[in-house]
């Protein structure tokens, strides 16, 4: 085990990392806005820094046992202990969780939402990172209850004021459903620990005695677990505080809401709620499945009736984090390889759209699809990665998306020997025509916007020919702020787009990792 | 007749040890010290008071630290009438840490308002005193003293600012449903003590035993009800609001902290010393007032407009979170985590509440208003405070890793310890409750950080610096607590009784 023990400093450092950023922003004077964003970059850069050197580190041969391992003493008394770890599954989140930070603080470097006050927005945005690190690497339930929880309030705050015009109501509807998940989420968790002996809150030790709790009990342990971890994901029927926030979020909340936040509730259900619960599981898995493909129908019906891009895109991260769901319920290791894989592109991707939906918002001050138009005229780059998303998130084979969705679906077809082949076959079918609606509305999405003239009020051809210069300053202050991709937006995006890129045409980089890992979950399931 | 004088001569005085009850005296010369300091000193010169008054307690803190470290175990005196065991010495330390933090919270108010000062101090150690004395008493009379002790001189507290209508009112109300209250409850240890012919807590444990006639039921059910009464559970916390609002802020903090933790503290002594035989009768009794104090207390809160007045439910709805663990303390092994999780509830409860206090009395010295809305952006002119003040009310709605998620943990954990079905329902309860209630501390986080400031004043708040050490010893103590909670966890895990079902 020493193998595995060595260096285990690293992700104490590279998760606490950013409260030392914070810090040191605390006595930086508000009015340096320079020197906060400077510090909150270096940090975030730092941070990363450690992630890299963490991934030099990994042993990849061994990616299916947990590496880095500290355990120290933390709460005695309840038999908590501060025991972290990594294996195949934490690492590709762990690391999402640092570069999507970092992009986004060079993003925020000329991108300040209103009402400013970069230091409040970019220490929060510290702390968050923390919490999402934290949720990854934590090996013992109190600990991760406590870094799932951290999230919280940077993302409300975040949200609520920085947010758009409807910020107040869906910052709380964001905090309160995600409060009662946990709050169930935390007595299922103490409920599990008694009924193993009270002996310890480790997960290995919860994984190893959970599965020899009576399984009525279980399906009820479950049941609490299932609420927290599927109002993260968010799953129907809790998703409904999802479109509000990432509509109401700043640029740079919706991306950390995409790519990161939503993943912790997934990564609940293949660390903890399945592994330790394993009867109940197979009890559950078909009910998640059906949700996970009305997910899948409901939010790509949704998307078609959106007429806000934003709005649109969130209800496409509810379709997509369908598949990973659909993935997981099937508890096979096929099906939770494309559900983690799914994870990985969904954070790349979408994370990527509500990058350029906020560019989109920036430069047009508006997201309504139909007053849209003509993006590939005025703005070709902007355009063009638009349209490189969208190609990636509707699964196109060759990019990152495809191999997320597709394993996913291809796993319904034969799911854990014991679950009902048919109801998964149905579930195949049904989820195989969403992909189909996915490119309906992704397709439809870029048809409007980008194709065809750019409309009047934003400077398109017609409106010189009348000469209303009521009209003139107005479109002239629309017109300025028209421009196309800028260096900062070039920086923060380009790595996502390659690793877009690099993860499509090389799957096996991410699957050689997770598999290993997977298969030492699904063992526990008897898979 | 004479043999009866001259036994009476015989008498001697009880061995007293001086070291268990030196925090008591300690506190006892200070308050002669004030008064008599009051009576001499300028006008001009009365702040000299308050510095007494913070030393006393500080000074009294020194034995209870002597006490903890010294390695003879409980100290039992005047025949185990008042002990001084591991629980008696943890909460004797947080009465004195809660009541300097108190102190410093006072200071300006009461230099600012114009009224006797000198009074006010007496008045608030002689409390304090009472709280002591009540962490040590183990029998009928002496938890009566204690609490009487700490009582009155609260009543008098309340309706300080006596040319103001609203704080008469809230002593008053205090005064007439506390005295109801200790009626209730010396109507009930008259029965207990009809029934044992002792007033000794150990001597009733043996009593109140097996099956239980009609008349121990009673005294049982009289003894929790009147302590539900001192600690404001519903539906005895109609009193709670109205004096919490009218009396001085100061004192409010005074009442929502120190008082209502005395009050707990008197509640398990008495169950978990005199009567853990009756729990089936206390337990279902304790398990209604728990559910009804949560989400009444929580419900109520969301409707009010007055931070105070919102404070007072919240703090109702705490005390339901503190109360919940006591319904199951009886089943299977689980008294030993309930113990520790009121004390820890207590522990962390007092950091953050009395943070939040001295909040409000930052900012209304510059708003000159209780309204919810006026800590309108608060965030924008003032963001230390209004960190801090998030930080106070995240750590009340129990979100980690602030201090009050431990105390909402370990109440958890010890409903579920039981494993009882009851345990279980009430723990969901208590969680749908932890939910509604981010609605009020929400509701406030979103004045201070999302809307505008209320008539366009961004000037600075002057804190006065006691009010800014008690902000910075609170602050410290609610995130140090939710980081390191096996610190509060380990002082809930060491106070035990030295004789209980639980020790």
């Amino acid at each position: 085990m020493d193998i595995l023990r060595d260096h285990n400093w690293v992700l104490s450092v590279g998760t606490f990392l950013p409260l030392a950023g914070v810090l040191v922003m605390l006595f930086i004077p508000k009015v340096e806005e320079q020197l906060q964003k400077a510090v909150a970059l270096i940090t975030a850069l730092a941070t990363l820094g450690v992630g890299v050197y963490t991934l030099t580190l990994f042993n990849y041969d061994r990616a299916g046992e947990m590496q880095f391992v500290a355990q120290t003493n933390w709460i005695s008394v309840i038999k908590s202990t501060y025991y972290i770890g990594l294996d195949g599954i934490s690492l590709p989140l762990y690391i999402l969780s640092m570069v999507i930070t970092v992009l986004v603080m060079i993003y925020s470097w000329d991108h300040i939402p209103s009402p400013g006050n970069p230091k409040a927005f970019l220490m929060l945005m510290l702390v968050l990172q923390t919490g999402m690190a934290g949720t990854f690497i934590s090996q013992d339930l109190i600990l991760f209850f406590v870094f799932f929880e951290l999230v919280l309030l940077p993302m409300y705050f975040m949200i609520g004021v920085w947010g758009g015009e409807n910020r107040q109501y869906a910052s709380l509807k964001f905090f309160l459903y995600t409060m009662f998940g946990s709050a169930l989420m935390l007595v299922a968790f103490l409920a599990l620990f008694f009924k193993t002996g009270a002996e310890s809150f480790a997960i290995p030790y919860l994984v190893e005695n959970g599965g020899a709790i009576a399984k009525n009990t279980q399906v009820w342990i479950f049941a609490g677990m299932f609420i927290g971890f599927a109002v993260k994901v968010p799953m129907f029927p809790f998703h409904t505080w999802l479109p509000d926030a990432h509509t109401q979020a700043p640029t740079q909340g919706s991306v950390i809401l995409a790519a990161v936040l939503l993943k912790l509730g997934t990564y609940g259900f293949i660390r903890i709620a399945i592994p330790m619960l394993p009867d109940a599981a197979r009890e559950w898995a078909p009910y998640i499945g059906l949700l996970a493909v009305i997910g899948i129908i409901y939010g790509a019906l949704g998307c078609l009736a959106q007429t806000d891009m934003k709005r649109l895109i969130a209800f496409s991260s509810v379709a997509h984090m369908g598949f990973v769901m659909l993935g997981i319920s099937t508890l096979t290791s096929f099906g939770m390889n494309a559900a983690v894989f799914g994870m990985v592109a969904h954070g790349l991707i979408t994370g990527m759209l509500f990058f350029v939906a906020g560019s989109v918002k920036d430069r047009y001050h508006t997201l309504e699809i139909a007053r849209l138009g003509g993006l590939l005229k005025q703005v070709p780059h902007l355009a063009w990665i638009l349209g490189f998303c969208v190609m990636a998130s509707l699964g196109l084979p060759g990019l990152a998306g495809f191999w997320g969705e597709f394993p996913a679906i291809l796993s319904a077809y034969s799911p854990l020997s014991g679950l009902s082949e048919v109801t998964f076959r149905v579930y195949m079918v049904i989820a195989a025509m969403g992909t189909v609606l996915a490119a309906a509305y992704l397709l439809w999405l870029f048809q409007r916007i980008a194709f065809g003239e750019p409309k009047p009020e934003f400077g398109g051809s017609t409106s010189d020919a009348h000469g209303h210069h009521d009209y003139a300053g107005h479109d002239d202050a629309h017109h300025n702020d028209i421009h196309d991709v800028t260096v900062y937006e070039w920086v923060a995006w380009t790595p996502l787009l390659i690793a877009i890129v690099l993860f499509g045409v090389m799957p096996n980089l991410l699957f050689k990792l997770i598999d290993p890992a997977v298969a030492a979950i699904v063992t526990q399931i008897g898979g | 007749m004479l043999s009866t004088l001259f036994a009476a001569a015989d008498w001697v005085s009880p061995a007293v040890d001086y070291h268990a009850i030196a925090p008591e005296i300690i506190v006892a010369v200070g308050i002669c010290v004030v008064l008599l300091a009051d009576l001499f000193i300028a006008d001009r010169s009365k702040w000299l008071l308050s510095t007494v008054a913070g030393f006393t307690l500080l000074g009294a803190f020194i034995p209870v630290l002597t006490l903890g470290l010294s390695d003879e175990g409980t100290r039992s005196l005047f025949d185990g009438r008042y002990v001084i065991d591991d629980f008696s010495i943890v909460l004797k330390g947080l009465f004195l840490l809660s009541a300097y933090v108190i102190v410093l919270l006072s200071t300006t108010h009461i230099e600012e308002g114009d009224y006797y000062q000198g009074e006010y101090w007496v008045l608030m150690l002689s409390s304090i005193l009472g709280m002591l004395m009540m962490t040590s008493s183990r029998d009928l009379v002496s938890i009566f003293v204690a609490l009487e002790f700490l009582s009155i001189p609260a009543y008098m507290l309340a309706a300080w600012r006596k040319r103001d209508a609203k704080s008469n009112e809230a002593g008053v109300k205090y005064f007439l449903l506390g005295v109801f209250a200790s009626a209730v409850l010396l109507y009930g240890m008259s029965l207990l003590y009809g029934v044992a012919n002792s007033t000794l807590l150990s001597d009733l444990a043996s009593e109140i035993s097996g099956d239980l006639t009609a008349i121990r039921v009673l005294a049982v059910v009289f003894l929790v009800v009147g302590f539900a009464f001192k600690v404001s559970a519903v539906p005895f916390h109609t009193w709670a609001p109205d004096t919490y609002e009218g009396a001085p802020t100061p004192v409010t903090a005074f009442l929502s902290v120190a008082s209502k933790a005395a009050g707990f503290v008197a509640l398990v002594t008495v169950l978990y010393v005199a009567v853990p035989g009756a729990s089936d009768v206390w337990q279902p009794l304790i398990w209604v007032l728990a559910a009804l104090t949560m989400t009444v207390g929580n419900v109520m809160a969301l409707r009010q407009t007055n931070i105070v007045r919102m404070l007072a439910y919240s703090s109702i709805a705490q005390g339901g979170f503190i109360l919940m663990p006591l319904a199951v303390a009886a089943e299977g092994n689980s008294s030993a985590a309930v113990l520790r999780s009121v004390v820890t509830y207590l522990i962390v409860y007092a950091a953050t509440n009395l943070g939040m206090f001295g909040i409000i009395l930052a900012v209304s010295r510059k708003t000159r208003s209780g309204e919810v809305a006026s800590f309108g952006g608060l965030f924008s002119y003032a963001p230390g405070i209004g960190a801090l003040a998030t930080i106070f009310l995240a750590s009340l709605a129990g979100i980690p890793p602030l201090g009050g998620w431990i105390g909402k943990f370990s109440a958890f954990q010890a409903v579920l310890e039981a494993g009882t079905t009851w345990g279980y329902v009430l723990a969901v309860i208590g969680a749908v409750n932890s939910v509604i209630a981010f609605g009020y501390y929400g509701n406030v986080m979103r004045e201070m950080w999302m809307r505008p400031v209320p008539n366009g004043d961004t000037s600075a708040i002057a804190t006065p610096a006691p009010i800014k050490l008690a902000l910075g010893i609170t602050g410290l103590a609610t995130l140090a607590l939710g980081i390191l909670p096996g610190v509060a966890l380990h002082f809930g895990d060491i106070a035990v009784f030295s004789s209980a079902f639980g020790g």
